[in-house]
């Protein structure tokens, strides 16, 4: 069937350089992002199943998936209504600075994560500009889940603006016009009408956001301070397991961070998928 | 035309809202970088930037976009000619594979290069006894960076080039054109853009990594700090204006990236519109 269908596709092939990039390719895939990776499968297979287990469930460990989980559930919600209100601001509305703040939502993505690591640590500590307005208030960031959830949300903030931008751009004014003239009021119109069409691109914006917060290590560390069981994120085990040499550990660890962001990662493109499919009536 | 959200009492709020918010999150951390690198003069700055530990980190920073930006490139435009332009079993499966290095925590990344070039690892018996040194020196970066930029000049190409279709390459091919003429003269003028914008992005991304890297560096001070470990490294040890010293030069090159990217979307609008 291979053969079959190779040499259906060779008789298409009417541009030059297939070889060369198939070649190129396979190559750079191999060695840059495969060879890699099975070295950490070869690592796992030294282990058994029970010592396996044993290192995955490990109560400082466990303490540091709920750690993570939460402060990634935290970010992603926050930046499923901060991308929103921003994508609907910028599409809908003329103000002066639209343009500067338009670009500044890419800011989280161009700037270094250890960058915004300090910068937020430094912002956010007792005596930051804004650390100290909130102490008098009794609310602490640096080193509680909190700064660890803000980190998170930093870095992932263009995810749900850049995806909903786009869907909200192609919106029909008359969805609008109709919506209003039947007499819904703002509020209604908007759940009923205009979330309902955003949808599937706000999910997969927010999950996302959430997929990116779990991988998080650069801008987190600094505010999260690493105090075992409390504020010691998944990723940050990894590397502390790595500068104790205890290479298993390290691996077995990055087992589950990889699985979960690939897991998640397929799911995400498999609901974008079916909605693509169900957008151009399941042609796609 | 009546739209939703067009009181002004409405309007006035969300705007309201979005540009404190903006402000918060974004632009007062931007503007605190600058304000915690100059906080001791502009003097302390120069002498912290031409400190020797700084500028050969900036050396080391230079040398890894130098060599990964280009590579990432020329792998970028071949596999999006690849996938785009040809049908054959498993394409589908090589463009999920190029998306991994987006899942994977950076840290992950750092530490499956480490099990592979690492002194217990699979190559490193080798590489020992012919006494080559890839991990916790700088070809251990310039391959960890190489592994974490990979898919964004790739991911860039490839959504236009599919939109585009390969009418206009068959018809260079039907008038005897050969491949790097038709690439040259069809296929560049096409996706020069997005091209520029993939490596932008990926030289973005090269010179700010932080997680791989530091797994992978070892951070012997003058030798493999680049500039993120040496952002870091100084926060470590109290040096705060030290830190955003070399923190304001990275945060000066993501200023550039926005700047060039707004320019880009500006002038694909403008031609939008004219057409």
């Amino acid at each position: 069937m291979i053969a079959q269908a190779l040499s259906r596709s060779r008789e298409r092939r009417v541009l030059p350089g297939f070889g060369l990039s198939l070649g190129i390719s396979l190559t750079f895939v191999s060695l840059v992002l495969l060879l890699p990776l099975t070295s950490l499968v070869g690592q796992l297979s030294q282990l058994s199943w029970s010592q396996y287990w044993f290192l995955i469930t490990d109560p400082r460990l466990l303490a540091s998936y709920a750690v993570t989980l939460f402060g990634a559930g935290v970010a992603a919600l926050f930046n499923a209504a901060f991308g929103l209100l921003m994508a609907w601001v910028l599409v809908r509305y003329e103000f002066p600075g639209k343009r500067l703040v338009d670009a500044l939502m890419d800011l989280p993505f161009a700037l270094p994560t250890a960058v915004a690591g300090i910068t937020l640590a430094t912002l956010y500590s007792s005596n930051g500009w804004i650390g100290r307005l909130l102490e008098p208030l009794g609310i602490s960031v640096s080193y509680t889940w909190i700064g660890i959830a803000l980190a998170m949300a930093f870095t992932s903030i263009p995810f749900v603006v850049r995806t909903v931008q786009p869907v909200l751009e192609d919106l029909p004014a008359e969805v609008d016009e109709a919506a209003m003239t039947l007499g819904a009021s703002d509020g209604h119109a908007f759940r009923r009408v205009i979330l309902p069409y955003l949808w599937p691109a706000l999910v997969t914006g927010t999950g996302l956001a959430f997929v990116r917060s779990l991988g998080e290590f650069g801008a987190v560390i600094f505010i999260a301070g690493g105090k075992p069981y409390e504020t010691e994120i998944t990723s940050l085990m990894v590397f502390v397991k790595l500068q104790e040499y205890d290479y298993a550990g390290a691996s077995a660890v990055a087992s589950i961070v990889l699985a979960t962001s690939l897991a998640l990662l397929l799911a995400i493109n498999l609901w974008q998928g079916r909605f693509i499919k169900r957008l151009h009536g399941g042609r796609g | 035309m009546v739209r939703i959200g067009d009181a002004p009492r409405v309007r006035r709020l969300l705007i309201g809202t979005a540009l404190a918010l903006t402000t918060l999150f974004l632009l007062l951390p931007l503007v605190a970088i600058f304000a915690q690198a100059l906080m001791s003069g502009i003097d302390v700055y120069w002498q912290n930037l031409s400190n020797a530990y700084t500028l050969s980190a900036i050396g080391l920073t230079l040398l890894v976009a130098a060599i990964t930006v280009p590579v990432n490139l020329i792998f970028g435009v071949f596999l999006a000619w690849l996938v785009t332009r040809f049908d054959f079993p498993g394409r589908r499966l090589l463009q999920t594979l190029i998306d991994i290095p987006f899942a994977v925590s950076p840290v992950v990344a750092g530490l499956v290069y480490l099990l592979l070039y690492g002194r217990n690892g699979w190559l490193g018996g080798w590489l020992d006894a012919h006494d080559i040194q890839i991990m916790f020196a700088w070809p251990g970066i310039v391959l960890v960076t190489l592994f974490v930029t990979c898919p964004f000049v790739a991911r860039e190409l490839i959504p236009l080039m599919q939109a585009q279709g390969s009418r206009e390459e068959e018809a260079a091919v039907t008038l005897g054109a050969s491949g790097w003429t038709i690439f040259r003269r069809v296929t560049l003028p096409n996706i020069r853009h997005a091209l520029l914008y993939g490596v932008i992005l990926t030289n973005a991304r090269a010179v700010g990594e932080f997680g791989a890297v530091s797994v992978v560096a070892g951070a012997i001070r003058g030798q493999t700090n680049t500039l993120p470990l040496q952002v870091e490294q100084l926060y470590q040890d109290y040096n705060t204006v030290g830190a955003f010293t070399s923190a304001s030069l990275l945060a000066l090159l993501a200023l550039l990236t926005l700047a060039a990217k707004a320019a880009l979307e500006w002038r694909a609008t403008r031609r939008e519109t004219a057409t």
